[in-house]
């Protein structure tokens, strides 16, 4: 037996190998059961780039149904108007994939920031922009005044539509004092796109002697 | 001697301090007028405490902190309060704000609180309390409310004052030291004994105020504090660089003073907390430096906090027509106000009113050359070209980790930059956007969470009502079986042969019968329905309780039969009303909001018109039965309803005559074209 070993020395190598293969598929084997990671860390981490506003814009019922589906391969990045061009920017870098224009189909980025508003005066209370409020920011009971909580609000409109009188306008977010931020400055193209040749050349045109 | 450190970078501006200094601190005129901003302090705005048409004396408090984070307003003058509106206020926006206005009468009278004769008497925290009612805040430019800085978070061993002063053209706590070297001693120990007594009490000035070193020097003769002299160079007078200049010890990234057990306050502030405790004052003037080659007598000035400078400016010989910009604060780290009807705040240390050549416009600016000046003189050690590449790119996540929280926007890179690169207006934009970006974070996770919980809800009510359908259809064949238990047998034969017979009578006829069983259904129905209609359409005021009835009979009819005839399962499963209406409704919202998505993105102004049009008039005949059957059960939203209505076709008439304006338009256009062919 030994000899036979000795003699054809590439069966220890074959052997040994063939051990280590078994071990390490064992170990691998044993880490997927045991290190098993539910639900697809992926969607979870597409999810939290989404805005959140549930508008379902993108043709699925929230933003963790768009988010599985990216995961999934079925929708593209580009179907998220409230999150816009940032969004996608950032979905992309997360997936490696190249960052491509907004898709029309779905709607267009919304330059301002708006919260539903209720006309309380003309609220009859029916219940139905309770109903359609995806992230429950609508107080009232039926027959009663409804109400939205501004700070709760995504601006998704969905309650717009089944409102029986009109009732429910989409206002602009008014920019206070406390959240005002400086604009960056334009950049150095722009500046120099706006001048001419006579701005860099120096010139007596100006100041004939 | 005291050992100093020195700090990374900085610069050396011309210090045009001079023009200041060349007479002793003067009053401003007193105003006519002043607009006391509710938020002049960081923290919340102020909750007035007056009404419009109150009169005022100076030193009456007219807004109170609210909450903790926050500081009290004062009146600067006597007079009346004329309103409580938005004003222009120093915001760097330029946007307004609220504030309260006063009218002066001109008398000037003044309350105050009661002096305290012997400070060591009472305990700290009342002290404290006396510079809340005060209504101090860092009077350094920063504004921090000063009754929670002095209730630091770990007991604080040294406490340093701040004289340096270190941005050029500001000279107020020059004055200040030089003048008033006794108070700002006597204003410092009160400090010191608020806090504990600390282990130091330090005071550290720039080496280009002799004159303010030698008066405090001697004031402080025999006391616990030392005046210490530190090299002239800007930003010295930063918090965080005077601290390593004095101590050696570096505040670290994200920590606060308080954490080495430091504490940082403006002579300023000192004297204000002296006045507050030892006379009864409360804040209502500062000393402001006001000063450039526009204005003719440059100087320090103690003015009244509200006053307008449209109104104190020209006191002092503004020249308004060469008055090219005017700045609060100095040249590196001000504000440009392009509103002259913005008042003194509790922070404004100074007005810079400079001519064109003394402050030009900055050069536009150009692309970076990567010379790496920034870098060399970074107070903060930060990498000043970096962060401009990433602030271009927004990318925050790089921002971040190269630390552009740290910097404290000094703007000596700027001052260094060869192309002119306005820096710190990038760095303030990022950080803007960053913080927006976390609210905007913390907002969406709500969202998020509010959603998942929604859902929830929505399943298990789902599944609590299915729980009490199947309850209720066990109770029901429960009953059933018992109600047939009891059943004697001569019924049971009874209804067994009635049973037979049924079933052969059935099976005789059974498709006739069908057909039959249908014919009539339709009958009914159709009578049901066109009763309905009837009642719709008759005008109310004619009786209809006969139609009624009749509705009623047909309905009962209706029902009766159904009840008969019960309509297969297969039948009801086909029709479309039983499908859970939720996930109906959802995808039905769903598949709207696309369409109206995807037309409004291609659509041509007209054509949208044209869509928002017909969706009126379709949500215009929904209103309009809506309002019908309202006034037939005449309920009391009928006159809601009928409100919703009328703006919903003043909302078509107006889209109508915009679309026939832009047809006409257009007609217009193709008569031109065609004339010009």
């Amino acid at each position: 037996m030994t000899e036979f070993f000795l003699e054809h020395i590439v069966f220890i190598a074959v052997l040994t190998l063939t051990g280590l293969a078994i071990l390490f598929g064992a170990i691998l084997g044993a880490a997927s059961v045991k290190f098993k990671v539910e639900g697809d860390p992926l969607v979870e981490q597409i999810d939290t780039l989404l805005p959140q506003t549930q508008c379902g814009q993108c043709g699925y019922p929230g933003c963790k149904p768009y988010a599985t589906a990216i995961a999934e391969g079925k929708a593209n990045i580009n179907r998220c108007p409230p999150g816009g061009h940032s969004t996608i920017q950032s979905l992309a870098d997360l997936l490696g994939v190249e960052a491509i224009p907004l898709d029309a189909e779905h709607g267009v980025e919304a330059e301002v920031k708006t919260v539903a508003y209720i006309h309380e005066d003309l609220c009859i209370g029916c219940t139905k922009c309770i109903q359609a409020c995806p992230v429950d920011a609508i107080l009232g009971a039926a027959k009663q005044m409804h109400t939205v909580i501004v700070s709760e609000c995504t601006g998704c409109d969905l309650c717009v539509e089944p409102c029986p009188v009109d009732c429910i306008d989409m206002l602009p977010v008014e920019q206070t004092l406390s959240d005002w931020a400086w604009k960056l400055p334009p950049s150095t193209r722009e500046v120099l796109g706006n001048m001419q040749a006579q701005d860099f050349i120096g010139s007596d045109r100006d100041h004939p002697s | 001697m005291r050992k100093i450190w020195d700090i990374h970078g900085g610069v050396h501006p011309p210090q045009n301090k001079t023009q200041s200094l060349q007479d002793s601190l003067k009053d401003a005129p007193l105003p006519s007028l002043v607009v006391l901003p509710l938020s002049m302090h960081v923290g919340a705005p102020a909750i007035p405490c007056v009404a419009v048409g109150d009169k005022v004396k100076r030193g009456q408090m007219v807004a109170e902190p609210s909450g903790g984070f926050s500081a009290a307003i004062h009146a600067s003058i006597s007079g009346e309060v004329i309103a409580l509106e938005d004003r222009p206020i120093s915001h760097p926006s330029g946007n307004p704000g609220r504030a309260i206005v006063i009218q002066g009468d001109g008398l000037d009278e003044s309350v105050g609180l009661n002096p305290i004769e012997d400070y060591r008497q009472v305990q700290p925290a009342d002290l404290v309390a006396r510079v809340n009612e005060a209504g101090i805040a860092g009077l350094g430019g920063a504004g921090f409310p000063t009754h929670i800085k002095l209730k630091p978070i770990s007991s604080v061993d040294t406490l340093i004052i701040n004289g340096s002063e270190c941005e050029p053209y500001i000279t107020a706590d020059h004055c200040l030291m030089r003048e008033f070297p006794d108070q700002v001693i006597q204003g410092v120990q009160v400090l010191a004994y608020i806090l504990g007594e600390p282990k130091q009490v330090l005071i550290g000035i720039e080496d280009n105020k002799p004159d303010a070193i030698e008066a405090l020097k001697n004031a402080a003769d025999g006391t616990q504090i030392e005046v210490v002299s530190i090299p002239t160079k800007y930003p010295s007078g930063g918090e965080k660089q005077l601290i390593q200049i004095l101590t050696g010890l570096e505040v670290a990234s994200g920590k606060l003073p308080a954490n080495l057990g430091i504490m940082v306050q403006n002579p300023g502030t000192a004297v204000a907390v002296l006045d507050a405790v030892t006379k009864g004052q409360v804040l209502t003037s500062r000393i402001t430096t006001i000063v450039g080659e526009n204005i003719e007598q440059s100087g320090n000035y103690r003015v009244r906090i509200g006053t307008t400078l449209a109104e104190l400016l020209p006191q002092l010989g503004l020249d308004v027509d060469k008055t090219h910009k005017m700045v609060l604060g100095g040249p590196m780290m001000g504000l440009a106000m392009p509103d002259l009807n913005t008042p003194v705040l509790k922070i404004t240390n100074c007005v810079l009113v400079p001519s064109a050549a003394e402050l030009p416009d900055p050069e536009p600016a150009q692309a970076c050359i990567r010379c790496g000046s920034c870098a060399e003189v970074c107070p903060a050690q930060l990498l000043p070209q970096q962060l401009f590449w990433f602030a271009q790119a927004e990318d925050h996540h790089n921002l971040q980790n190269h630390n552009l929280f740290d910097c404290i926007e000094c703007g000596a890179c700027s001052y260094v930059c060869p192309s002119n690169i306005p820096l710190v207006q990038y760095y303030r934009a990022s950080k803007g956007a960053i913080r927006e970006a976390d609210r905007e974070h913390i907002a969406s996770d709500r969202a998020r969470r509010r959603f998942e919980v929604r859902n929830e809800r929505i399943e298990r009510e789902a599944q609590e009502r299915e729980a009490k359908r199947a309850a209720r259809m066990q109770a029901a064949k429960e009953k059933q079986a018992a109600s047939r238990a009891v059943e004697t047998d001569e019924d049971m034969v009874a209804a067994a042969m009635a049973r037979v017979k049924a079933q052969s009578a059935q099976e005789a006829n059974s498709s006739s019968n069908d057909q039959a069983i249908q014919i009539q259904r339709q009958s009914l129905q159709d009578r049901v329905e066109s009763l309905q209609i009837k009642i719709k359409a008759v005008e109310p005021d004619i009786d209809i309780k006969p139609l009624e009835s009749e509705l009623a009979n047909a309905k009962a009819q209706l029902q009766r039969f159904e009840d008969q005839n019960p309509v297969s399962e297969e039948e009801a499963n086909q029709s479309p009303a039983s499908k859970p209406e939720t996930q109906d409704s959802a995808s039905a919202a769903i598949e709207r909001a696309k369409q109206k998505a995807l037309l409004q993105g291609e659509l041509s102004e007209s054509e949208k018109l044209a869509q928002s049009l017909e969706s009126l008039t379709k949500r215009i005949s929904k209103a309009e039965d809506r309002v019908k059957m309202a006034r037939l059960e005449s309920t009391d939203t009928l006159e809601a309803l009928e409100n919703g209505l009328e703006k919903l076709l003043a909302k078509q008439s107006e889209a109508q005559a915009r679309l026939t304006e832009l047809q006409s338009e257009q007609k217009q256009e193709q008569k031109k074209e065609q004339e010009a062919e």
